[in-house]
């Protein structure tokens, strides 16, 4: 019995790691060829011929490389602390404080993800240049600071806390807050911990807005400077690859700090 | 619970769509009321100039700011630049918010709607005499006229040529470029290269739609079998016609019979060619700057001529306008502005910095033995902009008209007629507007 | 709302509140302050805006004109006599009947096999993450010259296998498969990092009541995983579809010139909707087809919101 789980076992990490290989596969080919010289990068083969770091020195040399990346880092961060707080709590509400009105509430909520972005560059332009905030840190991330996507997601996971963990809450004396702050945000650290994750990643890789309502390079985040390497039916595809392959590395420092809060969450459950 | 969630998403739909129609009621016209011009005098002003970000463009434009600062004491520019891919999304946004550039640099092909919309505003003749620049310009910057007056004037223009890698050539032992259709056909074969699978490694002539073949097609080949592709008042198409379905059938056939090179091959063609994978590639100027440091010889020569023997080339350019934005004193440094950036010398370093052409013969001829650049300059002399009412559109209607007879087999009469017929409808479309 | 609906229910009288009661009240009123200014923000930053475009489908709306004449029903009208739109429509409900389901089955397989093993979950997790994290441009090109028909990497490993050379992304056929692999690929950290979210809310003393009855992995997974994880399938149904009716980028990277060609077969709503308003400037046109949209999200999500947690309905 124990012989035969441990051979599934091993059949499932072998498939695993198959399966992973095919998927970084496409990644591994882009940091291929941001090392190779941009003579090179039209040989197919995954091992650069003569591997180069030239690339991102052009990249730090060309372009203010730092001050995108700041850029980013900042408008990333601030949306993602904004949207840990603001989603979780309106979540919370949406999923365990009745009221009248409460689903009329969450559909006008729900209904906010089903415009494409696309159609409202315009308006949001319009009323940045009204209030003055265009080309400004704020301009870039207001759209992003409370996401329908995330009190969604945080709404589905607060639904499934047991009642009685409130009530016991409420015996001990916390407040409607307290309740919230103290006995629903613990409890739901994995849906957190992917919140943040998506929310980080997402403000980090945003570009059809911030390409609209940035105007000065120094305000530029790293989507839009990227972008500048691609023009006229020409890419310089050595630079981008090069930029996209370092882009990835504070997501990933993120992804590796939040992770561990998915598997704390099953301590946290498990005591339950 | 179900039904309930059901009573209430019908509630929010019905009363957002009351709340529209109420909306579209009381308001047919929504663009902020014009603002009134400053005052002209000597006081300080500052104009803002758009461009898409294209390094050495830039670097130059923003050393030419700062000469043209110093020149002019009290006038500043503030120099924005945005992705090429990224330049129709800015615009839209800055217009809707009644804000953007005083002088903006915008391919010449969307000029029919910026013209009409009025958007931009003609050049005042005082400062550019139409007979000036009709004698000290190329003839193929008239397409920057609409209704006998000027809206943009270029620094620079391109016109197609051939690109040839002048190391393949030595390779198949071929002494120069092709000079007629036949000779390009004859010489593609013999550079194109393919292992024992059939598989591609090296194409003779990079046959693309997207990149610059359609203008190749609509603009040159066309004339070259006697069809003008648009008639004079520009209101009928005329590439579609059957006299124009020889050369239609002559260009496909270099994929479809010929098979001496294959869209997509590569990604693109600017690609191919760049990797050495491409002997011949039809290209236009602006792609020099991209050509820079690559490790093997190449050369631009005069497209080939066809059947009637006619030389022809296409061209196009971005240029420098004024916008509706600009009034008063704001109005007087945009038009000094765009003069410092049509001045000769500047064309000069524009070309030198970018491989850019100058829109003036004079400079022009400075440039007519640099063995890259030959090819384009000859060109410019009987080089034609073509009229676009929806520059996107019409190419697309030819990539889909190719594709159909690759991909799907269609008759090339069937295809090319009902890509000209698309085209016609926004033609039609256009002019009727326009009475 | 049905949304939510997994776990049992409070046995009935002992709701924590009952309407009426002071404590319901006072729970409303903070409620209330305490959405206040998310709602306001919505309402501004979101719902406004859609309102607007709302508005604009009845203009006849170039963004560069003066005025923008009312021309009622008619951009509706041209709409669905106009073969692009009706094909990009098409085209989109094949990116979300293919992708979403595939997307999801296979999140869910990793993160219950990663669940499964007891060494390097870590790793595996990073490794699965690792294409979400990529940027879409970088990736497109890449995809590109993976699938080329000359020399592309897929094209070599079939022809080992004696497969002739497929056209893949320059083919009307295969070219929306091809992408819409290329969106799953991308899409699967994400589902997975979901479903891994949602597995470990599941108390484990379930699972080990249920080893202590004999049941087979099947049915745990069949009777306690699925019912308990519900919450998050449903999330993950109404995102992905949202998602997947709103694909752009991964077609505008990966198409020649951003085209959604050949021959229009890749084309999406969002990409007709975005070269409508911002290649051709007709923005009356464009919020038109953004209205149809929209109205297809908002009744697959009620759908799905219904059908999708019938099973578990009591």
């Amino acid at each position: 019995m124990v012989q035969h789980v441990r051979v599934k076992r091993l059949g499932i990490a072998l498939l695993l790691l198959v399966g992973s290989v095919l998927t970084i596969f496409p990644f591994l080919w882009m940091v291929s060829t941001s090392l190779k010289p941009a003579a090179e990068i039209y040989n197919l083969s995954l091992i650069p011929d003569a591997p180069t770091l030239a690339n991102y020195g052009r990249l730090f040399k060309q372009a203010p490389y730092f001050q995108w990346f700041l850029n980013s880092f900042l408008v990333a961060t601030g949306t993602t602390l904004s949207v840990a707080f603001l989603d979780s709590l309106v979540g919370y509400i949406l999923a365990k404080v009745e009221f009248r009105g409460r689903n009329l509430v969450f559909f006008l909520i729900l209904s906010s993800i089903m415009i494409p972005t696309e159609m409202l560059i315009i308006p949001w332009y319009v009323g940045s240049v009204k209030l003055g905030i265009t080309d400004s840190y704020l301009g870039v991330a207001f759209p992003g600071l409370i996401t329908a996507f995330g009190i969604f997601l945080m709404r589905q996971f607060m639904a499934g806390l047991p009642n009685d963990l409130l009530d016991a809450g409420r015996m001990d004396g916390l407040g409607e807050f307290g309740l919230f702050w103290r006995i629903a945000l613990p409890n739901v650290r994995p849906a957190l911990a992917a919140l943040c994750i998506f929310t980080f990643l997402g403000n980090w890789n945003a570009f059809l807005w911030p390409v609209i309502v940035i105007d000065s390079p120094a305000m530029r985040t790293l989507p839009v400077g990227l972008a500048l390497f691609s023009y006229d039916n020409f890419n310089q595809y050595e630079l981008v690859m090069a930029g996209a392959a370092i882009a990835v590395i504070p997501v990933l420092i993120v992804f590796a700090i939040f992770q561990k809060q998915i598997i704390k969450g099953i301590t946290l459950t498990g005591l339950k | 619970m179900q039904l309930k969630m059901r009573r209430t998403a019908a509630l929010a739909t019905s009363s957002a769509l009351l709340l529209t129609l109420a909306l579209a009621g009381c308001a047919t016209k929504s663009d902020g009321a014009p603002k009134s011009g400053t005052p002209a005098g000597n006081e300080p002003v500052t104009i803002e100039y758009w461009q898409y970000f294209y390094e050495s463009k830039k670097n130059l434009v923003d050393q030419l700011i700062k000469e043209f600062q110093d020149k002019n004491p009290g006038i500043t520019v503030n120099h924005v630049t945005f992705p090429y891919e990224q330049y129709n999304e800015k615009v839209a946004a800055a217009v809707s918010a009644g804000k953007g550039p005083d002088v903006i640099n915008l391919y010449y092909g969307w000029l029919p709607l910026y013209v009409d919309s009025g958007y931009l505003q003609a050049l005042p003749e005082s400062a550019f005499q139409p007979a000036t620049i009709q004698k000290e310009f190329f003839p193929l910057v008239d397409a920057a006229k609409m209704d006998g007056k000027y809206y943009v004037v270029p620094t620079a223009v391109r016109t197609l040529a051939m690109l040839y890698n002048q190391d393949l050539f030595k390779a198949a032992g071929i002494a120069a470029p092709p000079k007629t259709w036949d000779e390009l056909v004859d010489q593609s074969k013999k550079l194109t290269k393919r292992d024992g699978s059939g598989k591609l490694e090296q194409v003779g002539f990079y046959f693309n739609t997207g990149g610059q073949g359609h203008n190749w097609y609509r603009e040159v080949l066309t004339r070259q079998v006697g069809v003008k592709p648009l008639s004079a008042d520009q209101k009928k198409v005329q590439w579609g016609s059957d006299d124009a379905l020889k050369a239609f059938q002559w260009w496909v056939d270099l994929q479809k019979v010929h098979k001496v090179g294959e869209i997509g091959f590569m990604t693109d063609d600017v690609t191919a060619f760049k990797a050495g994978k491409a002997a011949m590639d039809v290209d236009g100027s602006f792609r020099l700057g991209n050509l820079k440091d690559v490790p093997f010889n190449f050369a631009s020569a005069e497209l080939p001529v066809g059947p009637n023997g006619e030389k022809h080339t296409m061209a196009s350019f971005w240029a420098n306008g004024i916008t509706k934005q600009a009034k008063g004193a704001k109005l007087d440094a945009s038009i000094k502005f765009l003069q410092f950036l049509t001045q000769p010398d500047v064309m000069e370093r524009w070309t030198n910095a970018t491989g850019e052409l100058p829109a003036r013969p004079e400079v022009a001829q400075k440039f007519a033995n640099d063995p890259k650049l030959k090819g384009f300059i000859d060109g410019l002399p009987y080089a034609h902009a073509t009229f676009f009412v929806d520059e996107k559109k019409d190419r697309q209607a030819l990539i889909d008209a190719v594709d159909s007879v690759l991909l799907k087999n269609t008759d090339y009469k069937a295809a090319l007629q009902a890509a000209a017929k698309s085209v016609q409808a926004d033609f039609d479309e256009y002019w009727s507007k326009r009475k | 709302m049905a949304v939510a609906r997994s776990q049992p229910a409070p046995a009935p009288g002992k709701k924590p509140a009952m309407r009426g009661s002071t404590l319901f009240r006072a729970r409303a009123r903070w409620a209330w302050l305490m959405l206040s200014l998310p709602l306001l923000f919505f309402l501004v930053v979101r719902l406004l805006p859609t309102l607007y475009a709302m508005r604009m489908s009845f203009y006849d709306w170039k963004i560069l004109a003066e005025t923008h004449p009312w021309v009622g029903l008619a951009n509706y009208v041209k709409l669905f006599k106009d073969p692009n739109f009706l094909q990009s429509l098409r085209n989109t409900f094949v990116y979300v009947l293919v992708g979403v389901p595939l997307q999801l089955a296979l999140g869910l397989v990793v993160a219950l096999a990663i669940q499964s093993v007891n060494r390097f979950q870590g790793l595996y997790r990073f490794l699965y993450f690792l294409p979400y994290v990529t940027s879409s441009i970088a990736v497109g090109w890449v995809w590109r010259w993976m699938l080329q028909e000359h020399g592309g990497l897929v094209n070599e490993v079939l022809h080992v296998f004696g497969i002739p050379a497929q056209k893949f992304l320059g083919s009307p056929t295969q070219a929306i498969y091809c992408i819409i692999m290329a969106i799953v690929w991308q899409g699967l950290g994400f589902s997975m990092v979901i479903f891994l979210a949602g597995l470990e809310a599941v108390p484990t003393s379930f699972y080990e009541a249920a080893a202590l009855d004999g049941a087979s992995a099947w049915a745990r997974f069949r009777y306690i995983t699925l019912p308990l994880i519900n919450p998050t399938i449903v999330f993950s149904g109404i995102v992905g579809t949202i998602r997947y009716l709103q694909v752009f980028s991964e077609v505008y990277s990966m198409s020649s010139q951003g085209a959604g060609g050949p021959l229009g077969s890749t084309k999406t709503l969002v990409l007709f909707i975005y070269e409508e308003a911002f290649k051709s400037f007709k923005m009356g046109y464009a919020s038109a087809a953004t209205v149809v949209l929209f109205l297809i999200i908002m009744l697959l999500t009620l759908l799905q919101s219904r059908v999708i947690t019938r099973r578990v309905e009591y």
